[in-house]
């Protein structure tokens, strides 16, 4: 990554492609874009990740919540006419030379989060994951899997605590 | 007040994952300009959003789609986003709306001295900015829905709880609530619906005083 932003490294960005457009594809299939456009959405992230390579803090979020953010966003702008919305840079910034030791303390961070995630139980895990695809909203999700809305909404609200538990 | 917590929670989780109406994503962009708690609360769910992403099976992208992607870096440039300092009252993602600050806002007297600016917002959701002097009760909404309030200049007091700048309060249709702008200066907010606007520009302003905001 640091490479990309760097010496605009195209090799480093090739491995990078090859990772997380197909991911970013399957990713917005599941949330209920067809493929064409969650084939376009993957391309217009990967060039948004090229272009805003420098912005990218690997001390404050992982490559993949990076990645996240920016597939989340392209998703939106290409369903509304309006750009999405986007807070403030933060005054903290990305700092020019991030610590080693802060970047260590992220990935492990998200490792630990990977875990966290693959220990909930089996229906918490799905809908957490329904949650984030989104095109359900909580009150579909009530349809679909039968729980009441207090159900749906309570378990969203457990696994988040779950996690939030396991990473203190 | 566990339910407007967890109420709270909802909309950063529907802003993190993507699936808020656009004119909620507009109140919560601006909140979480001012509100660094919140902020945080975000990242962590944007976290839960990456962990999400990289444990997903792969679908093969088609078969030149990385050398497309060259050739649009090579072409396209991009518009930066240019980074503003200084003293606003509106956050950057508000101002990107308005077109400016709180001085470029089109007012509209709605009765009793408050004013009101709807925001071009698209889909059945609104967005609006209102201004009440001090001291005075927030008309009473249509509380068909969601309901989001963000305070950017003064203070308003529901029951116990009051609001200052970057305070976002939510209410539905089971909320009961009776916000007043605290005496002294303007309160102005920022207040996202998802019932669709209706009125406002058809009623003859003698009649607005009573028409619903």
């Amino acid at each position: 990554m640091l490479a990309i932003c760097d010496y605009q490294d195209r090799e480093a960005f090739s491995e990078l492609f090859e990772h997380f457009a197909p991911r970013i594809k399957a990713f917005l299939i599941k949330s209920g874009s067809d493929p064409v456009m969650a084939e376009e959405c993957a391309q217009e992230a990967m060039i948004t990740l090229w272009h805003k390579a420098a912005l990218f803090d690997p001390t404050r979020a992982s490559l993949s919540t990076w990645i996240f953010t920016i597939a989340r966003n392209k998703k939106i702008d290409m369903l509304r006419k309006q750009n999405r919305p986007e807070p403030e840079e933060l005054p903290w910034g990305p700092e020019p030379e991030p610590e080693a030791g802060d970047v260590i303390e992220m990935q492990q961070e998200s490792e630990k989060l990977l875990h966290a995630i693959a220990a909930l139980p089996q229906k918490q895990q799905e809908i957490l994951k329904k949650a984030y695809y989104g095109d359900l909203t909580h009150q579909q999700l009530a349809v679909e899997t039968g729980l009441p809305l207090g159900t749906i909404k309570s378990r969203i609200r457990l696994a988040l605590e779950k996690l939030r538990h396991e990473l203190e | 007040m566990a339910s407007t917590q967890a109420m709270n929670d909802e909309m950063m989780l529907s802003y993190a994952s993507g699936t808020l109406p656009a004119a909620f994503d507009l109140v919560v962009a601006s909140h979480l300009s001012l509100n660094v708690e919140s902020r945080i609360q975000v990242e962590a769910m944007e976290a839960v959003g990456g962990a999400i992403l990289e444990k997903e099976t792969p679908i093969k992208m088609s078969e030149n789609a990385l050398s497309i992607c060259m050739s649009r870096i090579e072409t396209e440039t991009p518009k930066p986003r240019k980074a503003q300092s200084g003293n606003y009252v509106f956050p950057q993602p508000l101002r990107e709306v308005v077109g400016g600050d709180l001085d470029s806002v089109q007012w509209r007297p709605i009765g009793g001295g408050v004013k009101q600016a709807i925001l071009p917002c698209e889909g059945d959701s609104s967005v609006r900015l209102l201004s009440i002097p001090g001291g005075t009760a927030i008309p009473e909404h249509s509380h068909e829905g969601m309901e989001l309030t963000l305070v950017l200049r003064g203070a308003f007091v529901d029951g116990q709880t009051r609001y200052g700048r970057g305070d976002m309060e939510y209410a539905d249709d089971h909320t009961e609530h009776q916000p007043i702008a605290e005496d002294g200066e303007t309160c102005i907010c920022l207040t996202a619906t998802d019932a669709p606007l209706k009125f406002n520009d058809l009623i003859p302003r003698i009649l607005q005083p009573f028409a619903q905001i």
